[in-house]
């Protein structure tokens, strides 16, 4: 079950984009006693902060960042039972209405299938190394600071 | 010269990488803590001991590890500092 490509389809990190209908397809393949699939998708607003964004990059921690996440994974998978899980991250160049992100998590009952997304995002914001930089119309540059609601949102879920 | 298995091997990200004008660099492993590192770059001057040393926010990694100042550092190491993330 655990073979090698399982592990490296459940986290990727990339600067190309990414196909919900296809990536849900290859989550649920060989799994025939999945009955909910809940999927979050973070897509680039267009304001930050009261400014207008022009274009978001973002940077990471390629070899922690795929740690963080598989760690992330991993905890959800212990908390709730699933069947499977994928979270796709991506870095770079990004454009308002882009995706950004892809948090999906199959399960046999759907309780634990929300739960397990909402607790991997909530985590991913605060734990795996990511970070953002704007550019505003006018040409400044800036990185975005993290929020106290997302500190708060992932100690929701401490035990 | 340092070579990178006996050296600390350190890298900056985000804004540090920015003020402190580099992504990464190597230094002696003659550091027992993540803390005495932090000594080491205060004293080269105002960014490092204001992005680092005084920073209540700085985020540290040791091998990839969320780590902290008192965490022990070895020869082969790779500690990062970093700001709070932002991803999501």
């Amino acid at each position: 079950m655990a073979s090698f490509n399982r592990e490296t389809l459940c986290i990727k990190i990339q600067t190309e984009d990414f196909d919900l209908t296809t990536e849900i397809s290859a989550l649920r393949q060989d799994h025939k006693n999945i009955g909910a699939v809940v999927s979050f998708v973070g897509t680039v607003r267009d304001m930050n902060e009261g400014d207008e964004v022009s274009v978001l990059e973002l940077e990471h921690y390629a070899g922690m960042t795929e740690k963080s996440l598989e760690k992330i994974r991993l905890e959800a998978h212990q908390r709730w039972s699933l069947e499977a899980s994928m979270i796709i991250h991506r870095v770079g160049k990004l454009l308002p209405s882009d995706q950004i992100v892809l948090v999906a998590v199959a399960s046999q009952h759907r309780e634990n299938a929300f739960h397990a997304a909402h607790f991997i995002m909530d985590y991913l914001k605060t734990n795996a190394p990511f970070w953002k930089k704007e550019t505003l119309p006018n040409g400044d540059v800036r990185w975005v600071d993290s929020r106290v609601s997302d500190q708060e949102a992932a100690q929701r879920w401490a035990v | 010269m340092t070579s990178r298995t006996s050296a600390i091997h350190i890298l900056y990200f985000a804004n540090f990488r920015e003020v402190l004008g580099q992504a990464e660099e190597n230094l002696p492993a003659t550091h027992n803590t993540v803390s005495e590192l932090l000594t080491t770059l205060a004293a080269r001057g105002e960014p490092w001991k204001v992005a680092l040393f005084d920073n209540e926010n700085l985020q540290i990694a040791v091998n990839h590890d969320i780590a902290s100042r008192e965490t022990p550092l070895k020869a082969g190491d790779e500690v990062a500092f970093f700001p709070p993330v932002t991803g999501g």
